[in-house]
């Protein structure tokens, strides 16, 4: 028969938005406030931090909501923000040193809607509140810099293939050796380009030069490293900060988009942000009288240091090799499945380290982390001085005399080994970043917006409804009805979307514009059944041939502009990436709504029966 | 309820020469504004520092002026923003100074200077190569845009609609964006936004159209192709008349509900709708009609469904 959908066709639309709606639902429900706990440097947050928070709050008197541990964080959530404000303080004061105390806003959703991964939308920081960074790469330091390293690494090469050269230089993209005579360029070009695959060998005969330049390959990942490298150090200090769901993503070839919602103090985050760290291999002092160190009397040549967990360590003062010739550090796993850190020097420090180890195979070597951290104080100009802090990162034996290429075992868990590794790496920051776009959103302004586009919404698609229900009365109603669903959907599929997908100003406004959009294909639909009508059509042929006429016209329609939305998607940051998500879904889900959606709700109330009006 | 009760076909194409010579003088004003008014570029394209501050109070902005002067920004922009509480402070990018701190400095001028109660509500710096990345980035965003869009339409109707709505597109386009040279609106990221949003409102319209022009020359033996594209944008009047309705309502309450930051966005899309609800009736068309579109260009592709009431149809 005409205009009838089977049973199970209907209950799946129905199915459909029901899945929209109670993801959307979320939304729906206030935020705790909440205090989080995160392990700092290495630090992990196990169930014994959380029996920890537990008695501090307990012996203080600072009632909790619950406290539990989640995404490997310890969650304290409060029934008012009073007690959250006293917690932080308290729980800061006494643990701030391994972990990181952050103020938090949880969503309250209900367990059974969290535990099928029921979440509210994430709010942009023009919404929420906070600053947003972007910072460039200094992609052409980090090109010398490996140009440099292998200068160096020519030098000593030639050297002990005993090829004699008159010198090695970098110009601004290759690197010139020069030679004495066309015997030695011949051999160093030979020995040269096997020893260096990932780069071009020219030879110049007659002014006995040897050139070498990176490949385009080579210079990607010298690119391309650089700025893993900053994410990896950047994301290890924005943790420090203290802040709550902050994100550190890549964006394009050379910038990386930081985000801290919530924090308002720029210029402590900045500072933060580009703190320098450095590493510093140092042997133990293992003749030295620890107890006495303990009681102040610390000898000449050392010095008294502490390890992550506490336990003090006597060093060397002397430096055995700093961090600037790590060229990579990376975790894997020895054969016995343990985990380990191999570590890469280039050929200076290659050669540093194996005579500083050869004669003291057997003993202790510590790794020691330095961080210049900027302190509340201030120097007569009005800089804020840097405090020098020093941490035992790791303490492991010598088992042999170690070259270019060595590696730590015994780090402990496949976590520790990961963060070792990544903090080796942090102490030669190949490329310095530069902040080149900042953006600061107050709190007022941010809640005002929220306010500002939930009324625009809420009036736009007041028009709309009022507009739609006059002009096609029962026919209205049922598109008003698609409208209803697919801004349940749009909120439903944004809130089930992972990360990345925040709502901002420009994506309600995404909203809205969807609003007045999405009932043109109703608007399509109606006209062509009204058409239809008034060619002397059967009322059932015309709501047929209404909708199968305007299909095709629709779905044109709506891919053209879907893309735009991708172009727009692919170009734009921030807020207008917003526009371009909200948009586009609002395209799908307004597809779905506005056919086949209205198309159930039609057959169901019209769909096969003798009619002579239709109220359109 | 009927907004447009029409009987007969409207003789749209009798007026093209007259719209015809509209368009191009209407494209030829914007590109004159645009190469001697330029485009009033908002912070996300020139770079430099914007501070807004919320005061307790209508702001005094002699006084502010006056405040940024004596502590040597005399390069200033001061402006009310949405309220006159809400005033916003623009710098240019200057050498030697760590602008990422401007803002910081600026906020303690003002909040020393002026001794009120200083609500920092937003501070954006930008990188001048930021900028500079962002225009060339925005330009080659439409570009892409159009080329896509051209494709897919060759691809689904044929070259003289493809080549016609894109025509239409880039006449949108570079009308709203003379209308922003014009009245010296300032243009930021959300209006580039509002304009790649607008292409695809107006390219909504253009198929619809374009769409029933196919059919109907399939459907109509009788009559030329003038003739056939009159009948079916006479058909499909009063549900351009009623999108754009909808359309310009929600943009409505955007532009008086949705605060200034929004502002831009909705004027773009407001123009944007009224030029491309008059494109998609005059320019596309018209230019495939110039084209020689006729019945023989769309006869081979038979779409099934549309051959069952082929007879029923026929007038």
């Amino acid at each position: 028969m005409l205009n009838k959908y089977p049973l199970w066709k209907s209950l799946m639309v129905l199915f459909i938005v029901a899945i929209g709606a109670i993801y959307a639902s979320p939304n729906l429900y206030p935020e705790d406030p909440a205090v989080q706990l995160s392990g700092l440097r290495g630090v992990e947050t196990t169930a014994a931090t959380l029996d920890t928070v537990k008695s501090h709050l307990d012996e203080n008197n600072i009632s909790y909501a619950n406290i539990a541990m989640e995404k490997g964080q310890v969650l304290a959530r409060f029934k008012n923000t009073e007690e959250q404000l006293k917690a932080r303080d308290l729980l800061d004061d006494i643990m701030g040193e391994e972990y990181s105390v952050a103020l938090n806003l949880t969503p309250a959703t209900p367990s059974w809607l969290a535990s099928i991964g029921g979440t509210p939308m994430k709010l942009g920081l023009d919404l929420s509140g906070g600053v947003s960074f972007l910072m460039e790469v200094n992609m052409q330091e980090a090109i010398v810099k490996v140009q440099k390293s292998l200068v160096d690494d020519f030098r000593t090469g030639l050297r002990g293939e005993k090829i004699r050269y008159r010198s090695v230089k970098n110009t601004n993209d290759s690197i010139n050796v020069q030679f004495r005579n066309a015997e030695d360029l011949e051999k160093a070009e030979t020995f040269l380009s096997k020893q260096n695959r990932d780069l071009l060998f020219v030879s110049n005969e007659g002014n006995l030069t040897l050139s070498a330049s990176m490949t385009e390959q080579k210079l990607k990942e010298t690119r391309e490293y650089a700025l893993q490298q900053n994410i990896t150090i950047i994301r290890n200090r924005v943790n420090e900060l203290g802040v709550a769901e902050p994100l550190v993503q890549r964006q394009g070839k050379k910038h990386i988009v930081i985000e801290l919602p919530g924090v308002q103090d720029t210029a402590k985050a900045k500072e933060i942000l580009s703190a320098t760290a450095t590493i510093e291999f140092r042997l133990v002092d293992t003749e030295g009288d620890l107890g006495a160190a303990l009681n102040g009397r610390v000898p000449g040549s050392s010095q008294l240091l502490k390890e992550r967990n506490g336990q003090p360590v006597l060093l060397k003062k002397r430096v055995m090799l700093t961090g600037d010739h790590i060229v990579d550090a990376g975790s894997s796993f020895d054969e016995y499945s343990r985990p380990q850190v191999n570590i890469t020097l280039d050929s200076a420090g290659g050669n540093k380290m194996s005579s500083n180890t050869k004669s003291n195979i057997g003993k202790p070597m510590a790794t020691v982390f330095i961080e210049f951290k900027p302190t509340d104080r201030v120097d007569s100009e009005g800089n804020t001085i840097f405090e020098k802090v020093e941490e035992v990162i790791s303490v492991a034996t010598i088992q042999a005399r170690l070259g270019k290429t060595f590696r730590i075992t015994g780090a402990g868990s496949q976590a520790e080994a990961h963060n070792l590794a990544l903090l080796l790496r942090a102490g030669a920051l190949v490329a310095p970043i530069q902040i080149v776009e900042e953006r600061t959103v107050g709190p007022t302004l941010g809640a005002e917006n929220v306010q500002l586009g939930f009324q625009a919404i809420m009036l736009g698609f007041g028009l709309v409804f009022l507009f739609m229900l006059v002009y096609y009365r029962a026919f209205g109603i049922v598109a008003n009805l698609a409208l209803g669903a697919n801004l349940v959907m749009i909120i439903g599929v944004m809130s089930m979307m992972p990360g990345g997908a925040a709502l901002t100003l420009p994506g309600m406004a995404g909203i809205v514009l969807t609003v007045g959009m999405a009932v043109d294909a109703n608007v399509l639909i109606f006209e062509r059944i009204r058409e239809e009508i008034r060619e002397g059509k059967s009322i059932q042929q015309s709501i047929h041939q209404g909708y199968d006429a305007a299909f095709s016209t629709i779905i044109d329609a709506n891919i053209t502009t879907l893309i735009a939305a991708l172009i727009l998607f692919a170009v734009g940051t921030g807020p207008i990436k917003g526009f371009a998500i909200t948009l586009s879904i609002g395209i799908l889900t307004s597809m779905f709504t506005a056919v086949v959606g209205t198309r159930t709700v039609v057959n169901a109330v019209w769909g096969g029966k003798r009619l002579d009006k239709l109220s359109i | 309820m009927q907004i447009l009760q029409l009987k007969d076909t409207v003789a749209f194409m009798s007026y093209r020469k007259v719209a015809l010579l509209l368009s191009i003088v209407l494209m030829l004003a914007s590109v004159f504004s645009l190469a001697t008014n330029k485009l009033n570029f908002g912070l996300d394209f020139t770079g430099g520092t914007l501070i807004e501050v919320g005061f307790e109070q209508t702001a005094d902005l002699n006084k502010i002026r006056a405040i940024m002067e004596t502590n040597g920004f005399d390069d200033a922009v001061v402006k009310f923003y949405g309220s006159s509480r809400d005033v916003v402070i623009r710098l240019a990018t200057r050498e030697g100074v760590k602008a990422e701190m401007l803002g910081n400095q600026v906020l303690d001028i003002l909040q020393s200077g002026t001794g009120d109660k200083i609500d920092m509500r937003r501070i954006e710096f930008v990188g001048a190569s930021v900028g500079d990345e962002l225009a060339e980035q925005g330009g080659l965003a439409m570009l892409t845009a159009l080329i896509c869009i051209l494709v897919y339409v060759a691809f689904r109707f044929e070259w003289r609609f493809a080549l016609g709505s894109v025509i239409a597109l880039f006449h949108d386009v570079l009308l709203t964006l003379g209308l922003f040279s014009v009245l010296q609106l300032e243009f930021d990221l959300t209006v580039l936004a509002a304009i790649l949003a607008v292409i695809g409102y107006s390219l909504n319209d253009t198929i619809v159209v374009s769409d029933r022009i196919r059919e109907n020359f399939r459907k109509i033996r009788v009559g030329g192709p003038e003739e056939v594209i009159n009948i079916s944008l006479t058909q499909t009047l009063s549900r351009t008349v009623i999108t754009s309705i909808t359309t310009l309502l929600v943009l409505a309450a955007l532009f008086f509900q949705g605060g200034a930051l929004i502002h831009g966005f909705a004027t773009a899309l407001l123009l944007g709708v009224f030029v491309g609800t008059y494109s998609s009736v005059y320019v596309a068309s018209s230019i495939a009609l110039a084209l020689g579109i006729s019945k023989e260009d769309l006869i081979p592709e038979v779409i099934e469904k549309e051959g069952a009431d082929q007879e029923e149809m026929t007038p």
